[in-house]
């Protein structure tokens, strides 16, 4: 048997909190929040327990989600300064090993759904995984602009599968709440591109504003906003939720609507320039937390 | 070969994994008792 080279970081054993990392963490709080979300706003809520394991299932696919994303894309995230530290390119980890984790635990997520909720949300589990990994991670995004604009579907499974976990079938507020945030997406992620431009144009990603430049990019995030803030405010006039709700997404939406239009009229090509952008990516993340905590309390004092 | 030092790393990495993996089966076991208790809708 040849003896082994331990001098090779990859070929050391990798320490647990690398294959935690490979889960991205900080994504799957935000995949949890719109899953939990989708779950109590709800007419009928399951048992706590099945509930809870709703949500751990969200967070196991999103984690294997963010696994098999990692593995597939360990080269380009080694050119990209925002990656690079990540275990794969920093050589803390083999590429087999996190092969094997992402599929693992994309699997028992989906089995784990099946045998405690209900087959339908599992099968749309199972949808999201593969449609983030294989159209959005392997196909769109090293191939076209577009990549976020259908690539977001992916992200915006988890309150649909949320509702379906604790009813058995779909309704059209969480089919709206899938509209929020497929099309809260775009802006969000061309925000954020915009000021690391330079690393997605390094790594060969043909993000929008390296493809299209900075001026369209601002254009398509104020475009995309405008559906956004129409889907995000459509529940109350819809009556699927109350006027607290409605008041609430109103404002919310026409502030981001404010920031779209700062970062419309910046001319910035510097991302040290680029304050109006980092605003409007930040408030995006606080938007959705806030809009779905809004959606849920309006259901709950309703009751 | 293994350096110096790195049979300590190798040690203290699987002894970290396999504990962390015995705390989630342990978990996964009350988990599924639980989920099984509610699934039948017995009530306690």
């Amino acid at each position: 048997m040849p003896a082994m080279d331990m001098t090779n970081p990859a070929v050391l054993p990798a320490d647990w909190r690398d294959f935690l990392a490979l889960t991205k963490p900080r994504v799957m709080s935000l995949v949890v929040f719109t899953g939990l979300a989708g779950l109590l706003a709800a007419p009928e809520l399951p048992p706590l327990v099945l509930g809870f394991t709703a949500i751990l299932c969200i967070a196991l696919g999103a984690g294997a989600c963010g696994a098999l994303n990692q593995w597939y894309e360990a080269d380009v995230d080694a050119k990209m300064r925002r990656t690079a530290k990540r275990p794969l390119p920093d050589g803390r980890m083999d590429r087999q090993s996190a092969l094997h984790f992402g599929v693992g635990l994309g699997a028992f997520s989906v089995l784990l759904m099946g045998l405690a909720t209900n087959w339908l949300a599992a099968a749309m589990l199972l949808a999201s995984i593969l449609f983030y990994v294989l159209v959005y991670t392997v196909w769109l995004k090293p191939r076209t602009p577009q990549n976020i604009v259908i690539g977001g579907a992916a992200g915006a499974f988890p309150p649909l599968i949320g509702w379906v976990a604790a009813t058995g079938h779909f309704a059209p507020l969480p089919l709206l709440l899938f509209a929020i945030i497929f099309l809260w997406t775009p802006p969000h992620f061309w925000a954020l591109s915009l000021f690391v431009r330079s690393d997605y144009a390094a790594a060969g990603i043909p993000m929008l504003p390296v493809v299209a430049g900075f001026e369209n990019t601002r254009r398509q995030i104020f475009l995309y906003t405008l559906p956004m803030a129409a889907a995000a405010v459509a529940p109350w006039p819809l009556g699927l939720s109350g006027p607290i709700y409605g008041g609430c997404a109103a404002i919310l939406s026409f502030v981001f609507v404010a920031l779209s239009v700062r970062v419309l009229a910046s001319r910035a090509t510097d991302p040290k320039e680029m304050g109006a952008e980092k605003h409007l990516f930040a408030y995006s993340v606080f938007y959705l937390f806030a809009l779905f905590t809004v959606l849920v309390a309006d259901r709950w004092l309703a009751w | 070969m293994v350096k110096d030092g790195e049979e300590e790393i190798i040690r203290k990495r699987q002894h970290d994994r396999a504990r962390v993996t015995a705390l989630l089966l342990g978990a996964f076991v009350v988990l599924m008792f639980l989920i099984t208790i509610a699934k039948t809708g017995i009530n306690w």
